[in-house]
């Protein structure tokens, strides 16, 4: 898998209100309209600059705060390629892997907002294109990149009947 | 090389031995859902193509974020639930019940050693009892309700000691405080908390309920507390369940140590707008609010109730203070009204609201106008938390709540005590 786009880069501690505002959050379940607003608070204008298939850079913890899967699925429907951060909040984490929402953890500290990447999730490796840089990272364990590849825990348990992990592996 | 307490629950769910970093996938004894998570999660359980739930005596729905309904939206989404409920049996709990990590220990849902999901955050508060339980979304409480499973990774433990005597007007929440202080708000991601240390067996469960809810503001996964007589006691009292409680080992290996003196702590409360923005109660004396709030699933239980009426019996609540009291149920609420503490809180000058979490997640019940401070017993002061982004939230304990609202700004509660 190569994924390819430009990044946008934000803070540590970005949590679960400053991706998608309670304001809209409980509005409605139109995930594709949810979309459109998020990371309002923090730049307006953040939404239309995104083209489909960037990533979203960030710093330590992100996505912390509540459990509600908002957060992951209005990145998602705005076309996010992944998010690549420092550490994630688990439950974002988990979330995120069930919605299919592809979370990249490394060190983020070279990336530059605007910096071109190709990823590569199976291999470990980011490719800093802009600055001609690989960021080495540890990929995410085969069972998660199963539901991921198969566009999240709705269709893995379509696909599959139910989880697909060995009990004894 | 031993097991934590983490590890061995899940070892022994996994009917293998389990190590840190590992992926398991296990049999779940309980799963809950509350009315801001249960209406996504019953969507994707017919996504799925669910029709049936794998038992419905193991799954709780909740109605307690916004109870009952303030608006049209909401009364649509508790519709669905109780619909979903009828349908497939599950357990509903409807308005007034109270708030969902309150209930599933005080009804019996939740023994030792049991593996527990809820789809709310908070839902670690069940580690007082020795539980691995954790919080999750609505997609893996779907999987959940139709599989009976989720998976887990094995976290990593930090184990945390406390030792000495509970010093006059220093409570559980003061603790989890300075434990929020020393490891930050992120200083946990994905690990297991252990409490360990001889100021456990003076703590009752209420206590341990309050230190385990917490878990999730460090970013932890769980918070153990290891079963003893006070917590086995607990479980038997509430739950007609057979269980076998689940010890860590002798030689347990844990990634972090670190050790808390109770006996010198004092009052502590965290300022805006992150609960690890901890510091000791003089800094902050003296700071005006406009609103107390004694109540939700961290410190919303009999023994909050009961001190914060110690505090308040024969005074008055300041006039340009409001002091809000959501009891954690509705049995702590009638026990309440029993031995004459709400009452005495009411005498004060308190308004009692529905037993639920309106005010402290912003949905109703409370909230706060622009520029106003409030002092709760809550575990969140997230900026908006409360439904105003321009209020200011300062957590603390029940007593130092109580002692504030008299004073009508940031007071110890150690001259009321």
């Amino acid at each position: 898998m190569e994924l390819k786009g430009k990044a946008h880069k934000l803070g540590d501690d970005i949590n679960t209100d400053y991706i998608i505002s309670g304001r809209y959050k409980f509005k409605t379940l139109d995930m594709d309209e949810l979309a459109t607003h998020i990371f309002e608070d923090l730049d307006p204008e953040f939404y239309s600059r995104l083209n489909p298939g960037d990533f979203i850079v960030a710093g330590k913890n992100f996505g912390c705060g509540s459990s509600r899967e908002q957060a992951p699925l209005a990145i998602k429907h705005a076309k996010v390629a992944a998010v690549i951060a420092k550490s994630f909040a688990r439950i974002f984490f988990r979330n995120a892997v069930n919605v299919g929402l592809m979370l990249i953890q490394a060190d983020t500290d070279s990336i530059d907002n605007g910096d071109e990447l190709a990823v590569y999730p199976e291999k470990g490796i980011i490719k800093n294109l802009s600055k001609n840089l690989e960021i080495p990272f540890t990929p995410l364990p085969e069972f998660m990149l199963e539901i991921l590849k198969d566009g999240g825990l709705v269709e893995h348990f379509k696909k599959h009947g139910g989880y697909r992990i060995q009990k004894g592996r | 090389m031993g097991m934590t307490l983490a590890e061995a629950i899940l070892s022994r769910k996994a009917g293998r031995p389990v190590k840190p970093g590992e992926i398991v996938l296990v049999d779940l004894d309980f799963m809950m859902g509350q009315d801001g998570t249960s209406p996504l999660a019953i969507k994707v359980f017919r996504e799925m193509g669910g029709t049936k739930v794998f038992d419905p005596s193991k799954i709780a729905l909740v109605i307690d974020h916004s109870s009952p309904s303030p608006n049209h939206g909401v009364s649509q989404l508790h519709d669905m639930m109780r619909k979903f409920a009828r349908e497939t049996g599950v357990i509903l709990y409807d308005i007034g019940e109270g708030v969902c990590h309150q209930l599933l220990p005080e009804r019996g849902h939740v023994v030792p050693g049991d593996v527990v999901i809820g789809a709310d955050s908070h839902t670690c508060t069940y580690g007082a009892l020795g539980a691995f339980a954790t919080g999750v979304g609505s997609t893996d409480l779907a999987a959940a309700m139709i599989s009976g499973k989720t998976w887990f990774r094995v976290p990593e433990t930090i184990k945390i000691t406390l030792n000495g005597n509970l010093p006059k007007g220093v409570f559980a929440k003061d603790i989890f405080l300075e434990i929020a202080r020393l490891l930050t708000a992120d200083g946990a991601t994905y690990k297991a908390l252990e409490y360990h240390g001889n100021t456990i067996s003076q703590l009752s469960m209420d206590a341990r309920f309050t230190i385990a809810n917490m878990a999730i503001e460090v970013g932890a996964k769980v918070g153990l507390f290891v079963p003893d007589e006070i917590s086995i006691e607990y479980a038997r009292k509430h739950s007609s369940r057979n269980f076998e409680p689940v010890f860590p080992e002798k030689d347990a290996v844990y990634e972090n140590e670190i050790e808390v003196k109770v006996d010198s702590l004092g009052p502590r409360v965290a300022a805006p707008h992150t609960v690890d923005n901890v510091k000791p109660i003089e800094e902050l004396e003296g700071v005006p609010v406009q609103q107390a709030f004694i109540g939700t699933c961290t410190n919303g239980r009999l023994e909050d109730l009961e001190i914060a009426a110690r505090i308040l019996s024969g005074k008055k609540v300041h006039p340009d203070t409001r002091l809000i009291v959501a009891p954690a149920s509705k049995m702590v609420l009638k026990e309440a009204i029993k031995r004459g503490i709400v009452e005495t809180l009411l005498d004060a000058g308190a308004v009692f609201v529905t037993p639920g979490c309106g005010a402290c997640v912003g949905t109703h019940n409370g909230v706060p106008a622009d520029g106003e401070n409030v002092i709760s017993t809550a575990n969140r002061n997230f900026k908006g938390r409360m439904g105003n982004p321009n209020a200011f939230i300062y957590l603390a304990s029940p007593a130092t709540v109580a002692a504030s609202a008299i004073e009508g700004r940031i007071t110890d509660p150690r001259k009321y005590l």
